[in-house]
């Protein structure tokens, strides 16, 4: 069974209940959870990711392609991240910075230079490795953190409003990219988000915190289901 | 016949035997074999450079002559090293302490004795011991009162002279009386470390000698003579005084510096130091006026020594005997009294020295300020040292906590 | 760090107290004017010196005025506090340079005004000493804190509302900080209540502060004395806790006028006018009086003869430096080991400490700060002499880890003060960032939070340097005299008051902590000078 599980996931604070997750996001898949502020957005992140504080309280499972990851640290579940604010390491160079997310198993100086250099390629950086994470664009800065987040080899990905910061036209241009990229190596990705252009152009589901499914103006394929298990074929056992 | 130094070896085997059997140097070869390789941790107040300097010297001669290294603990106060002592003792660190040989006397020797913190006896047994004149000096074995009891050794005399600066001041008043009169006719011009600062309780001291009418019952510890009737003259000369003094008797120097630097400074003409050489060698080191002259009291001045002493539990108690020695050597005393070294008189009897030796003191030079030997006056004896305890604490009472 | 504190107390203390000591204490006729002394210089120097800190950050801050003031006052942190009070001292002595350079043409003097300016018996000049002393680290304290509180967007939300720059830091930025600046503040008041050295050059002894007489008997040849000492010393600790006590108690009705003022709507912008100016003022008087007595220092120490009303030494001469030489080598390689030792044991506990706030929460609560800040709070005198029994019982005496570690009592509490606040305030998204990548927590720390955070370590590093270097009492008492730094040589030498050497120490004793500071500087500034988004703020 491949792709992100949300087994029954529920986080309670004094008694609330904020977020209560019962989904699968198949592989390639964009699932938006859209909600204003306050709704409880951050903490479903939170608990995907791992990072809850002491006073929420969980219960549930979170698979990842089969496996339980839910009473593993965050760095061992293998989820990425991508955060509204880049977060690109401010003391390192570009390269560095992608160098660090590269899994240890690549060995060698040049050989991850040039795992590196070949995915700012394909961001449309060539070249930019020694430079300075402060000297770049907003949209330089959004596809790096994109890159260095993938190639952590991430087996799904959230996106915490990872667009919010960028000017309309820039956005639709990153999206795109970022989109592009989900799809093609084929990762199930969560979307945080309370803004609605964003999460219609997943194409995918929308729903709230509470797994409520958010109505649409527009009717994308696949949104509005209330119970989502179905949503698409697993296998059993 | 019996030469001195047998004689007073005798005497001292006699008078020491039962303590020295055991540590003293009575075998004066074995305890230059023990010293040989020691390094013996000194320490001495570290608050004069020209002082350490000294030390210093006297390093390299231990090293040289017997192999014996010597660091200085330079202190800020001899105290530190009794504390450290006791502090050893009351951890019960019986051998193998840190201190090695203080520089000490006065209190602090009292103090140390009626602790049982001392080695010894072992001075009268120091090969170069029959050369102190001990009956033309004898502050060199009654330290305020207090015999030495060979507990302790002395290396320097010293002695309360007065400075003052012969341009602004061409004719120093030479007794209590006279002060008195002259720093009421030149206020702001006068003060003194303040007590229990031992120049401070000096100069008291100094003064009370003058004023009492029979100082002899100052040698005798204060409890066996009527204090109130002593010392009153010595009152109403400071009550009569203080407003005329620097800064009206509102504040005082700390110490013996600091007053030699409001001299330096001009802030007052008159001021004293335990050393008849000081101004002479502050002068040579550009640290005074050249116009500093020195002067004593008519009825002289109180003179008192300063010694070594090795504590019970030191590790390194053959160096120390040896450095104590050592420094008794006569051309380690003339170097002391050499105006540009330290200008401390020495503690020998020049009589008792060889031709030499004698030649090197008569050709030190005097220093610009220096008065020379006879003109130095009779040297008084430190009052007991119950005296200056309880003329300290009474001088805090009534000037001490002024608001 | 309170177990030393505790345990020294015990050992020392209170087996000295007996009745008797407390009938010798009370019967000294000074103690009235000692404890009036000790708390009115205290409590007065400290709430100058926080009034003149929070000023000069809330007129001036962000200005360029700001960054050059920072720059003249950052050096002086490192000077020990003797030093720096001999050096206020020759300044404004009636002897002093000031009067000397107005003399003889503008005052008439060719002798110095019988006047009482130091040793005051009101403690006026020990008060400005305090105060120019603290200053400088209340201000970096200040700045260090001010990042958390968000203070740029506080000043300009407040500013557009119509506030004046004073008013609007007061209400909104300062509620922030002060949290942050609370502790720092108790080890001012801590430290001015009890400080010796400082109350020896500069206060009155008609009757001295309390400390200084605690002091002056714990070192009495009359061993006899150490118990009113040591009774005295427990009322020090007595006084410090209650004034302490009232400060707390005191934020609370102070709060309630901040909020009432809060609620009145009044803007104040005319506090500008007179606060700017006069934090520029104090500022600059500050950074003249230390900087200016430490250059009379350095010029005594090459000054021949110097007499009244000379503005300078007519012959100059290095013959105080020749003399200092020889032992200088022995004696800096001695410090400089000490206090790399010292500091980098307080730097590890710190870091792992702060780590472990991180990783587990553990957040050290109120008490454990407390006792993290005692040794700063008790008087030396009373608890230093019974660690030394207890570290000579264990047999560890007159080395140099012993005194190292005697230096970690003290070294501990400052590097602490000044590195978690910028740790704290590190950016935990980055942290949860590198989780995403699969980064462990050792590799977040070591690649990620330190390296990030090298500026801060570095500072504290260097304020533990100083610190260590600073240190009298526990090198002396704890190395037994074996183990000597230039400033146990430099106490030593200034009890003899011969300016000259006090001038050349005092230097050296600079110079160290100085180099330290320089390099917690220069080291990030080199390493991160390709990447913009590392530069200071």
């Amino acid at each position: 069974m491949t792709g992100l599980l949300l087994d029954h996931l529920r986080v309670t604070k004094d008694g609330t209940a904020l977020v209560n997750l019962d989904l699968a996001v198949a592989p390639g898949e964009v699932v938006t959870i859209m909600g204003p502020s306050g709704s409880g957005k951050s903490t479903a992140l939170a608990a995907i990711l791992g990072v809850l504080g002491p006073e929420f309280r969980l219960s549930g499972r979170i698979l990842l392609d089969g496996e339980d990851v839910t009473p593993l640290p965050t760095r061992a579940r293998r989820i990425g991240l991508l955060f509204q604010d880049d977060i690109l390491f401010p003391h390192l160079s570009v390269g560095s910075n992608l160098a660090f997310a590269l899994p240890s198993r690549i060995r060698g100086r040049s050989a991850r230079r040039q795992v590196v250099e070949t995915a700012l390629d394909q961001a449309g950086l060539p070249g930019y490795a020694d430079r300075d994470p402060a000297t770049l664009s907003g949209g330089q800065r959004a596809r790096v953190a994109l890159m260095r987040a993938l190639l952590a080899e991430p087996h799904a990905l959230l996106l915490d409003e990872p667009f919010s910061r960028l000017d309309a036209d820039l956005r639709t241009r990153i999206r795109a990219f970022v989109l592009d990229q989900i799809r093609a190596r084929g990762l199930p990705a969560i979307l945080v988000t309370h803004d609605r252009e964003d999460a219609l152009a997943t194409g995918g589901r929308i729903l709230d915190p509470l797994g409520r499914a958010v109505a649409s103006p527009v009717s994308a394929p696949g949104s509005a289901r209330p119970s989502t298990r179905q949503a698409f074929d697993f296998p059993s056992g | 016949m019996l030469t001195r130094r047998e004689m007073l070896t005798a005497t001292a085997l006699c008078l020491a035997l039962p303590a020295w059997a055991a540590s003293g140097p009575s075998d004066w070869d074995a305890v230059l074999a023990k010293a040989r390789g020691q390094t013996v941790y000194w320490h001495a107040w570290g608050g004069d450079p020209k002082i350490n300097d000294f030390i210093a010297w006297v390093g390299q001669q231990a090293e040289a002559r017997y192999g014996v290294r010597i660091e200085q603990v330079k202190l800020a106060n001899t105290a530190d090293a009794v504390a450290r002592v006791l502090a050893e003792k009351q951890a019960g660190k019986t051998d193998g302490g840190a201190v090695d040989l203080i520089w000490i006397n006065g209190e602090n020797f009292a103090a140390m004795k009626a602790a049982g913190l001392l080695f010894g006896p072992f001075a009268e047994s120091l090969p170069n011991w029959p050369l102190v004149d001990t009956v033309g000096k004898p502050a060199t074995v009654m330290d305020f009162t207090e015999p030495t009891g060979g507990l302790e050794s002395p290396w320097a005399m010293a002695q309360l002279v007065f400075e003052y600066d012969s341009a602004r001041l061409p004719e120093p008043p030479a007794s209590a009386a006279a002060l008195l009169d002259w720093a009421k006719g030149n206020p702001g011009r006068l003060t003194y470390p303040q007590p229990p600062d031992y120049l401070g309780t000096t100069f008291l001291k100094q003064v009370l000698y003058g004023v009492t009418p029979d100082p002899t019952v100052l040698l005798k510890p204060v409890d066996a003579a009527d204090y109130a009737a002593v010392t009153a003259p010595l009152w109403a000369w400071l009550d009569a005084i203080t407003p005329s003094l620097w800064r009206q008797g509102k504040a005082y120097p700390a110490n013996e510096p600091a007053l030699g630097q409001l001299l330096a400074d001009g802030e007052i003409d008159l001021s004293f130091a335990f050393n008849p050489g000081r101004a002479s060698a502050a002068i040579a080191a550009g640290e005074l006026q050249d116009t500093v002259r020195t002067m004593v009291w008519q009825g002289g001045t109180i003179g008192n020594a300063s010694f070594v002493a090795i504590p019970f539990n030191a590790a390194h108690r053959a160096g120390a005997m040896v450095v104590a020695n050592l420094l008794l050597d006569p051309e380690i005393q003339a170097q002391a009294q050499d105006p540009d070294v330290l200008g401390f008189q020495t503690v020998l009897s020049l009589d008792a020295l060889s031709e030499a030796d004698r030649a090197r003191f008569d050709a030190l030079k005097l220093g610009v300020a220096t008065l020379p030997p006879l003109a130095l006056g009779p040297v008084l004896l430190e009052p007991h040292a119950s005296w200056m305890t309880r003329i300290a604490a009474d001088w805090t009472k009534r000037y001490g906590v002024a608001p | 760090m309170a177990g030393p504190v505790i345990a020294g107390l015990a050992g020392n203390v209170l087996p000295l107290i007996g009745t008797d000591a407390i009938g010798r204490l009370l019967a000294w006729p000074g103690l009235g004017g000692a404890v009036r002394l000790s708390v009115v210089t205290g409590v007065v120097s400290t709430l100058c010196a926080v009034a003149i800190s929070l000023a000069i950050v809330a007129a001036l801050q962000g200005g360029r005025r700001f960054g050059l003031l920072m720059h003249a006052l950052s050096p002086l942190l490192a000077l020990p506090h003797a030093a720096a009070a001999l050096g206020l001292a020759f300044l404004i002595a009636p002897s002093g340079w000031i009067v000397r350079l107005l003399s003889p043409w503008a005052t008439g003097w060719a002798t110095p005004p019988d006047l009482l300016i130091l040793n005051d018996p009101g403690g006026i000049a020990l008060t400005l000493g305090l105060v120019v002393k603290e200053v400088p680290f209340l201000l970096l304290m200040l700045l260090a804190a001010l990042p958390q509180a968000d203070a740029t967007r506080r000043m300009m939300l407040t500013q557009s509302l119509g506030y004046g720059r004073v008013s609007g830091w007061l209400l909104a930025v300062l509620p922030a900080v002060w949290p942050q600046l609370r502790l720092p503040v108790y080890a001012v008041l801590g430290y001015a209540m009890t400080s010796v050295d400082m109350g020896v050059i500069l206060g009155p002894s008609l009757p001295p502060p309390l400390s200084v007489q605690v002091a002056a008997w714990m070192m009495h040849p009359d061993l006899s004395w150490r118990g009113p000492a040591a009774a005295a010393a427990l009322l020090q600790l007595g006084l410090v806790l209650v004034v302490l006590g009232i400060a707390r108690l005191a934020e609370r009705p102070l709060a309630r006028v901040g909020r009432h003022w809060a609620e009145s709507g009044l803007r104040r912008q005319g506090l500008d006018r007179i606060a700017t100016p006069l934090a520029t003022a104090t500022a600059l008087a500050v950074v003249v009086l230390v900087a200016g007595g430490m250059l009379g220092m350095v010029l005594w120490s090459v000054a021949g003869l110097w007499p009244f009303p000379d503005a300078l030494p007519a012959p100059l001469t290095l013959a105080t430096w020749t003399r200092a030489a020889p032992s200088l080598t022995a004696t800096a390689t001695a410090t400089l080991a000490i206090a790399i030792l010292s500091t980098g044991a307080a730097l590890a506990l710190c870091l792992g400490c702060l780590e472990a706030e991180t990783r587990f929460g553990l957040a050290p609560g109120t008490a454990a700060m407390g006792l993290l800040y005692l040794p700063l709070i008790v008087p030396q005198t009373a608890f230093v002499p019974g660690l030394q029994v207890m570290v000579l019982a264990v047999g560890a005496a007159d080395t140099v880890p012993a005194v190292a570690a005697a230096h970690l009592v003290f070294v501990l509490p400052y590097v602490f003060l000044s590195l978690a606040p910028p740790w704290r305030a590190w950016d935990r998204r980055i942290a949860v960032v590198a989780a995403a990548l699969g980064a462990s927590e050792a590799r977040t720390f070591w690649h990620l939070r330190l390296p990030m955070l090298l500026r801060p370590v570095l500072t504290a590093a260097a304020v533990g340097m100083a610190v260590s270097v600073g240190q009298y009492l526990p090198t002396l008492l704890i190395g037994g005299g074996r183990i000597t730094t230039l400033t146990s040589e430099a106490v030593a030498l200034a009890s003899g008051g011969n300016r000259r050497i006090i001038g050349a120490y005092a230097v050296l004793q600079m110079l160290l902590p100085a180099a330290g500071f320089l390099l917690a500087l220069a080291v990030p500034t080199l390493a991160f000078r390709h990447r913009r988004g590392m530069r200071a703020a």
